[in-house]
């Protein structure tokens, strides 16, 4: 089952004299769902085109299956791709566009229409046969796209942010079809993305880049809960990352004091990052308390309550179900599994700091505040009108 | 609401320059000398049938024969960067900067019974060739001064088609000719039918290059119309009838080539 199917060895590629990826490794098993998770401009798109056979590497090999296919022209490659920007036909009517492939083919007319229409249906585009590109809206056009890769039933399926022009209901349908899609018929995706919500509901395997490196590959799980740098902890999900230092195994020391944990293996009183996930934090009575701080500011997000709380100057997040207002002063105790250490990296400082975390709350705080201002203007207002 | 005065002076120019001769047109063709209404000058125009052939013949050839030429210029032209691109857009445009008049009479110079052309054959002791005052001189006249009016739209439609659009279709496994044939010639088609266009209608109509290059001896309907106006025939009369039947039918036939090329996209995927 877990076949290794292909291989980037060694990938370099620059434009002009910028480094773009920087000697990537990577090997992607037979039927595996992987997806490329990273900030805007890291790569992605690049790498993908790479697979695809759109771009020669400046330096390094690509193989699949074994065989090194660095000019091999895309058309021969057993791949499809599901482009960024849709790049739909626009002479051609939704029908032709995802029958363009097995055209080519040379599928027989009634084999051809049964499967355009199946997947028009599992796009849920029926009814659209006859329109042309110009005359569908992003999301549609970014349907027609998906749905004109997969009618081949492509060995590898390279998608680049499928979904990103779709609203949230959509996008989580489309995110089970795909999976169900990928399973059932067992291509392997490549999947890029930086929505970091649905690189962890869909993948086998997660792999975080930046700036042209990779900086962690994983299961999600991993990713999630052992990540292996500051980057990558702020990257994925909300983290609290605070300057600590490992006195010996089991024991993490800040804000001068020792907390318990999992983690082990760092030389004696190591500097390390420690990350501890919004989630992972009780808010207790302040008597309690592991640490005591002052809630700074309250942000209702639906299923919980961001809360900012301001311990001694540094600032971090807490998601929970109760209220806690605004000046409060309130206890935080932390489990053990709720720390995760991380050795010291390039990143340490730069993500997930509180001083850059407060700012963006500070920021967001700020605003708030202004609309709150507004709020009453607009009262005093009505208050005037109704005199 | 502002655009509404802003189009006034542009609806003034063309009542004034086209709609105005438009009607003087229609109304000589309808009329005799003397100012009554006929149809004669439409019924003794049949006499002229063979003109109307030839015409359109020559200038269906000259056409046929640019876009032969002029869609794959265009479209190595499109696919070509940097110096040797601006380079052969300029070779192509140079001769239209050039007088029209002074373009054709060099083509007389080199074809003539004793011009460029024949006295190189001859130094190389092969006999003289006759093509100065042949149908063939005149479709050379028409396909050299106009080809650049079929390289330019091509070149300029094939030019913008997205390279993404391009790649998809690579990416589904098409190769070069498929390319080609699936996407880049359907796509470039809006630019064929506009080549066609400036191309036939000048072709269809010229004077000029039958006159110089035809020797004058096979009539074509520009020469007609104009020997109606200006030459030994004198009958304006006769002419605009004659000029009217031709705008009917150039018009006629754009319209079906337009419903033709609508229509292509669908015809393309049988
Ligand atoms: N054709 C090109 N010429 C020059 N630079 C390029 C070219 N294509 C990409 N780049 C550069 O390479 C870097 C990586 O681009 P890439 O498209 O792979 O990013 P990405 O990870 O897909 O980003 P996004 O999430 O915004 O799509 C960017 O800095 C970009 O400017
Ligand atoms: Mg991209």
């Amino acid at each position: 089952m877990s076949k290794e199917l292909i291989r980037l060895q060694d990938l370099c590629m620059a434009y002009d004299d910028e480094q773009v990826l920087d000697h990537l490794n990577l090997y992607i098993n037979d039927q595996e769902f992987l997806t490329l998770l990273g900030p805007s401009g890291c790569g992605k798109t690049t790498t993908l085109r790479i697979i695809g056979g759109f771009v020669t590497p400046t330096s390094g090999d690509v193989f699949f299956d074994g065989v090194r296919i660095n000019d091999v022209p895309p058309y021969q490659r057993k791949i499809n791709t599901v482009f960024q920007k849709y790049a739909l036909f626009p002479h051609l009517n939704v029908f032709e566009n995802v029958a363009f492939g097995l055209r080519l083919k040379k599928v027989p007319e009634k084999e051809l229409r049964q499967r355009v229409m199946e997947m028009l249906e599992v796009v849920s585009l029926k009814g659209f046969e006859n329109r042309k590109p110009d005359a569908l809206s992003g999301g549609q056009q970014q349907r027609v796209a998906i749905a004109r890769a997969l009618v081949n039933r492509p060995k590898v399926l390279l998608l680049d942010e499928p979904l990103g022009a779709l609203d949230l209901k959509l996008r989580k349908d489309m995110q089970i079809e795909l999976k169900k899609i990928q399973q059932q018929v067992g291509i392997t995706f490549i999947y890029v993305t930086h929505d970091q919500e649905e690189a962890l509901t869909m993948s086998d395997t997660i792999v975080v880049m930046d700036g042209g490196h990779i900086q962690q590959i994983g299961t999600p799980e991993d990713i999630y809960n052992e990540p292996k740098n500051a980057f990558v902890a702020d990257f994925i999900g909300e983290s609290n990352i605070i300057d600590g230092v490992m006195p010996r195994d089991k024991v993490v020391k800040m804000y001068g004091r020792e907390f318990a944990c999992l983690d082990g293996g760092f030389a004696e009183n190591e500097p390390v990052d420690v990350v501890i996930r919004p989630e992972d934090i009780d808010i207790v009575p302040v008597e309690q308390g592991q640490l005591v701080g002052t809630v700074t500011s309250v942000t209702f997000k639906g299923m919980q309550y961001d809360i900012i709380v301001d311990f001694r100057g540094f600032k971090w997040l807490i998601q929970t179900t109760d209220h806690s207002p605004v000046g409060a002063r309130i206890g935080v105790k932390i489990d053990p599994d709720g720390f995760h250490i991380m050795k010291k990296s390039q990143y340490s400082g730069m993500f997930g700091d509180y001083s850059s975390y407060s700012e963006e709350y500070d920021e967001l705080s700020d605003a708030e505040a202004l609309d709150a201002e507004e709020d009453t203007d607009a009262q005093r207002r009505e208050d005037g009108y109704a005199e | 609401m502002r655009n509404k005065y802003v189009a006034f002076p542009y609806v003034g120019w063309m009542a004034l320059f086209v709609v105005a001769p438009l009607i003087v047109v229609v109304v000589y063709a309808l009329t005799t000398r003397d100012g009554s209404l006929t149809l004669d000058n439409f019924s003794s125009m049949l006499q002229y049938a063979p003109v109307f052939g030839r015409s359109f013949f020559l200038a269906l050839l000259a056409t046929a024969i640019c876009i032969l030429l002029g869609y794959p210029m265009a479209y190595y032209l499109s696919r070509e960067r940097g110096w040797l691109r601006r380079m052969a857009t300029m070779l192509i445009m140079l001769p239209m900067w050039m007088n029209f008049l002074l373009r054709t009479y060099s083509w007389v110079f080199l074809l003539e019974r004793n011009g460029l052309f024949n006295s190189l054959l001859e130094s190389f002791g092969l006999p003289k060739v006759n093509i100065i005052d042949t149908s063939g001189a005149v479709v050379l006249g028409m396909v050299y001064n106009f080809l650049p009016f079929m390289v330019l739209p091509i070149y300029s439609v094939i030019e913008k088609i997205d390279y993404r659009v391009i790649e998809a279709a690579q990416d589904l496994g098409a190769n070069s000719a498929q390319v080609f044939r699936r996407v880049i010639f359907p796509l470039s088609l809006p630019g064929v039918l506009s080549g066609i266009t400036m191309v036939f209608i000048p072709s269809v109509s010229t004077f000029v290059i039958s006159r110089l290059l035809g020797g004058g001896k096979e009539l074509l309907l520009g020469d007609l119309i104009e020997m109606q106006f200006l030459g030994s025939a004198y009958n304006p009369h006769l002419g605009s009838a004659i000029s009217l039947v031709m705008m009917v039918i150039v018009l006629v036939c754009m319209g079906i080539m337009n419903r033709f090329g609508e229509g292509e996209e669908e015809a393309m995927l049988l």
